[in-house]
């Protein structure tokens, strides 16, 4: 009699165990689909800002550098005239400019001066200034690989996030908004 | 005929003009050692072309910045590491072994040496199985005869 039993159980476990091997198969799967594989984690992460010293979108006599942003929460937006996806960010970054959230940096990035000016004039400008990134060394530097990117930085100077592809409304509920909170406590 | 071959080798060297124009006089060295570098590296933009590979901005900027990095004489793990810095180490084709790729290298083998354990296990089971069935018992003759009849297709014996 028990050995019969014992015989069903292993019966039992002969279709219970692909099923759980599919099962977890379809769970890691599943959660595979919901991943964007163009949102590479960045390695910059929780590291001091790589330091740059460019000239300015507007003034090119003036420079920028992040070491001037030392004791604010900022954030530094790579954005540029030739990039589609910004035309989509941009309200939700005109919209945070007007609110007074945070400061904006732009590194406009890979970009003539000439278009870049014209480009905020029609689309409006939520950039405290804009340095000026003609051949991308800076985004280089930023790992960046695709506009819009945007960097959270901290009062020590410390990236603590980074978002790729354009910012939406969400985005600034769900994480932008407690984040800044956070980091301004 | 010479004047079909023009347009043709034009063609043909059309190809390999993309990348040697890129700069004014590539040094063949350095064009070489970045070609190596190059292709371990994997361009972000188009994730399953190499840096060599790519024309994407990106990979042209980056390859621009091996040379640049080569000219100054340094290795190629420090390349490496430049980039690993900035983009992480997935702009790597191979991976290195750290906490997480951890199980991206040891999976395949624990898969090997689970599958072979589970082909060990099952095929003792079945000789185990096979020497403990009872050897099958000869039928007894007047069977025999029986089934031997029925088979050359005569009437059932027992009735006639």
């Amino acid at each position: 009699m028990a050995a019969e039993s014992g015989g069903n159980a292993m019966k039992t476990l002969k279709y219970v165990i692909p099923l759980a091997i599919f099962g977890i198969l379809c769970v890691f799967l599943a959660i595979g689909l919901t991943k964007d594989p163009r949102k590479v984690p960045s390695p910059l992460i929780d590291k001091p800002a790589p330091a740059f010293s460019l000239a300015q979108l507007h003034e090119p006599q003036a420079t920028f550098s992040p070491g001037q942003m030392k004791g604010k929460v900022w954030m530094l937006n790579v954005w540029a005239s030739w990039c589609v996806s910004c035309r989509v960010e941009h309200p939700v970054l005109n919209d945070m400019s007007r609110k007074g959230i945070v400061t904006i940096v732009g590194l406009n990035y890979k970009d003539q001066r000439a278009d870049a000016t014209k480009w905020l004039q029609q689309h409006g400008n939520p950039y405290a200034l804009s340095a000026w990134d003609i051949d991308g060394k800076v985004g280089i530097d930023y790992g960046v690989y695709g506009a819009p990117e945007t960097f959270v930085i901290d009062k020590q100077g410390v990236i603590r996030y980074k978002h790729i592809g354009p910012i939406s409304p969400q985005d600034v509920e769900k994480i932008l908004l407690p984040l800044f909170a956070k980091l301004n406590a | 005929m010479k004047k079909l071959l023009a347009p043709l080798l034009l063609a043909a060297s059309l190809g390999a003009w993309g990348q040697s124009t890129e700069i004014a006089n590539p040094d063949p060295k350095v064009e070489a050692r970045l070609k190596s570098i190059a292709h371990e590296l994997r361009c972000l933009v188009c994730q399953n072309q190499t840096i060599a590979d790519s024309d994407a901005p990106l990979a042209v900027d980056l390859r621009q910045q091996t040379r640049k990095m080569i000219a100054e004489g340094r290795s190629d793990d420090e390349i490496r590491a430049y980039m690993v810095e900035r983009y992480g180490d997935f702009v790597l084709y191979k991976p290195p072994f750290n906490v997480v790729t951890a199980v991206l290298w040891v999976a395949p083998a624990l898969l090997i040496i689970g599958g072979l354990g589970g082909l060990a296990v099952m095929i003792r089971r079945r000789r185990d199985a096979m020497a403990a069935a009872a050897p099958v018992p000869a039928p007894d003759p007047a069977r025999r005869r029986e089934i031997e009849a029925l088979l050359a297709g005569e009437e059932d014996p027992k009735k006639g």
